[in-house]
């Protein structure tokens, strides 16, 4: 309390290792390009002009896995490209985090049929669902500040 | 449904790819179904004697929905909402073709004022895709800032169509007999306030690539074909136009009232990537000058057919009309009968030519839907189009077939 | 609709008695011709100057399980001198069906014939290249044939939840 209020003016501030890590985390979070069908459209969208996602810092979508921290789902999964996302997810480092975007890969969408995998959360483990067909670039704004709220709140000794 | 990938065997390699690449010559490359500038999930199996591309195998189905499948299990009707997520860059297109083969098929007549609608808002979609390939050409030849340009309009666009549907992409807006409901007061405004400003804007992004010397040599010469073997490879729309073939289908079996509209058709001559471009932007000033025509001519009148046999009645007669309530009660549960016959029908889609073939079997759910779509045949052309020129043509060539992974595998 | 008529009588003159049905239907014609005629009706309509139907519009199949023949193969050539459409339907039946491929004729059908041997199980003699195209190449089956299921999934409602949820294979990390 007495440090604190007399090390403002001096430049320094006072806060825990587990904030800095999170705060850090979460404002340079770089997507991997993985637009998959109709959803890819929107998030092209919602990455251009109008609803710019480079004020979050993820403007630069890497395409290589092991540059990446986030795999934005965006589109859906059929069966003969759930294998190719499994390898791709098991070559991204941690941390990463999976965002589900549109109806198609969080449940299945419309189609129920042999051909689609109803929901990608029976390949890969998945944080955050954006509801849509294809959900509003806004919409994927709000999922992508939802996981930002859900990587503040993750503590050190889940993962250290 | 296994997570393990398969490998290819030796045997199943060598029908695919040449000698030299089994002896170890040539380099096979696998150009990933993710990767950057594919347009979608497209895999190439590329063999390289250096930087040159030797040979090219396409290997597609990675989006393959069972579109055509899961249409037949739903009611014609219900099924019009799959087509919209098909060629997702031309949704209310392939709500148009469906819609003329189901009316078509039973006979159902459309309003003339659905049918001007109808020629706005395709024509506003054709505009639309063609800014998306003009903003990804440009990306994939590292011309970035053009991406934003172009999908800034695009969102111009997308508010006419949240205007009349309340979606942006996904409107299932054009239904069998005339559209889903009137278009809004706004509507009118809006679409003149577009095609004012738009070809400004055309013009200004015209002039960053046109005469840009770096454009041109990366795109001048490449992959160029004739027509003859444009119309052999079953091409058709912009890339065939480029070669000089003179085909437009709403010139040449037009429908929902195009031959009324007065509009050029640009041809390229030499084929390449250079004259593909040239020719898309020439067709979104086309597209500006039907509209315009279009608007000017919007007759007042009913938006939808009125046989109730086919459509069903607006919810302000429910409230007075037996006859409403059993129609509505069969339309919505059951569907309605098509004659045990079939039609093909194509319309002219921002990438080509668009066909689809409808059988009914008498009862209320199509036995057999089938759309022929021109990205497949554009993607089976690829190989005959990309002999001989570098990898980094290869981005060029795949950007400018304007290929849509959902329009291939359906 | 000169060119159709012309064409029909061209065929009805070269083929006779092996076309067994000519169907017409709000304006568009087909005619129903056995697999061995194939080749030499689109030759016909194709090399023919005065028709021209050069351009294979779309290529396509229907089963009609459990009639026999089971299968209808069909083709849409186009002439662009007369911008007119003409299909051709191939009855296709038996335990192997099979037929004989348009690929000398018309090089933009392998991909088509792929396509169907991928999902009805067609086989296409003289093909240059026929292996699975759009499904998986170790996939079993063919899905678009009427006796293959959906395979669709059970929808979760709120009263069959948890029961589904613990049946379905999430991922684990």
């Amino acid at each position: 309390m007495g440090v604190e209020s007399k090390l403002g003016n001096l430049g320094f501030v006072t806060t825990t290792l587990e904030q800095v890590v999170n705060w850090s985390r979460t404002r340079a979070m770089w997507p991997m390009l993985f637009g998959l069908a109709c959803c890819a459209i929107e998030m092209m969208a919602a990455e251009a002009s109008d609803y710019d996602m480079s004020r979050f810092g993820m403007e630069l979508m890497r395409a290589s896995p092991r540059q990446s921290d986030l795999m934005i789902v965006a589109g859906r999964v059929t069966r003969k490209m759930a294998p190719v996302l499994r390898r791709l997810y098991d070559q991204m480092p941690d941390p990463k985090w999976v965002v589900a975007m549109g109806d198609c890969c969080s449940c299945g969408g419309i189609f129920n049929n042999y051909a689609i995998v109803p929901g990608v959360d029976e390949i890969v483990p998945v944080d955050v669902y954006v509801a849509g067909c294809p959900p509003r670039p806004e919409a994927l704004i709000h999922g992508i500040l939802t996981l930002h709220e859900k990587v503040k709140g993750e503590k050190i000794r889940d993962y250290a | 449904m296994a997570i393990e990938e398969r490998q290819l065997t030796l045997d199943e390699l060598r029908g695919l790819v040449s000698e030299r690449a089994i002896e170890g010559d040539t380099v096979l490359l696998n150009m990933g179904p993710q990767h950057p500038s594919t347009h979608g999930v497209l895999r190439l199996l590329l063999e390289l004697d250096g930087e040159v591309a030797v040979n090219v195998v396409p290997d597609i189905g990675f989006l393959h929905t069972g579109i055509e499948k899961n249409m037949e299990a739903k009611s014609y009707e219900k099924s019009l909402v799959m087509t919209d997520r098909m060629d997702y860059l031309n949704n209310l297109g392939n709500n148009l073709c469906y819609c003329l083969a189901v009316e078509k098929l039973v006979d159902l007549d459309v309003p003339e004022r659905a049918q001007v609608v109808r020629v706005i808002l395709a024509e506003l979609q054709r505009i639309s895709s063609h800014l998306i390939f003009l903003g990804t050409h440009a990306l994939d030849l590292a011309a970035a800032s053009l991406f934003l340009y172009c999908f800034r309009e695009r969102e111009h666009v997308l508010d006419i169509f949240e205007m009349c549907s309340g979606a942006r992409m996904m409107t299932s807006f054009i239904r069998p007999g005339g559209l889903w409901r009137d278009v809004p007061p706004e509507f009118e405004g809006a679409v003149r306030d577009f095609v004012s400003y738009l070809p400004d804007r055309i013009q200004q992004y015209e002039s960053l690539l046109s005469k840009n010397p770096l454009y041109i040599d990366r795109t001048r010469g490449i992959s160029a074909i004739t027509a003859e073997q444009a119309l052999e490879w079953g091409l058709s729309g912009p890339v065939a136009r480029a070669a000089g073939v003179n085909w437009d289908l709403r010139k040449s079996n037009p429908y929902s009232g195009y031959e009324r509209y007065e509009f050029d058709v640009p041809l390229g001559t030499h084929g390449d990537v250079y004259d593909r471009y040239i020719v898309r932007i020439e067709e979104m000033r086309q597209s500006l000058r039907i509209i315009e025509q279009a608007i000017d001519r919007l007759p007042e009148g009913p938006f939808r057919s009125d046989n109730r046999k086919f459509v069903p009645p607006p919810r302000s007669e429910l409230g007075h009309s037996m006859e409403a309530v059993i129609h509505h009660f069969k339309l919505w549960t059951e569907g309605f009968p098509a004659p045990k016959n079939s039609v093909f029908v194509t319309v002219e889609s921002p990438r080509g030519e668009l066909g689809c073939f409808l059988e009914g079997d008498g009862g209320p759910k199509p036995y057999r839907v089938h759309f022929r779509t021109p990205s497949f045949a554009a993607l089976q052309a690829l190989p005959m189009m990309s002999r001989g020129f570098l990898v980094a043509d290869l981005v060029a060539i795949i950007s400018s077939l304007d290929p849509i992974l959902g329009d291939a595998d359906r | 609709m000169g060119v159709i008529e012309t064409a029909v009588d061209n065929l009805r003159e070269r083929l006779g008695e092996r076309i067994l049905e000519l169907r017409e239907f709000r304006g568009q014609t087909t005619l129903v011709l056995p697999g061995e005629a194939l080749h030499e009706a689109c030759g016909l309509l194709r090399d023919d100057p005065e028709l021209a139907f050069g351009y294979l519009a779309a290529l396509t199949a229907v089963d009609y399980w459990p009639d026999e023949p089971r299968f209808h193969v069909v083709y849409q050539l186009y002439s662009h001198k007369h911008a007119a459409f003409i299909g051709l339907r191939v009855p296709v039946g038996g335990d192997e069906p099979s037929t004989p491929s348009l690929e000398p004729l018309f090089v933009n059908a392998n991909w088509y014939e792929r396509e169907i041997f991928d999902l009805f199980g067609i086989r296409f003699e003289g093909s240059s290249d026929l292996r699975r195209i759009l499904m998986p190449i170790d996939w079993v089956g063919h899905p678009l044939r009427k006796d293959y299921p959906l395979g669709y999934e059970e929808v979760q409602f709120t009263f069959n939840f948890d029961e589904i949820n613990r049946r379905k294979p999430y991922a684990k990390e």
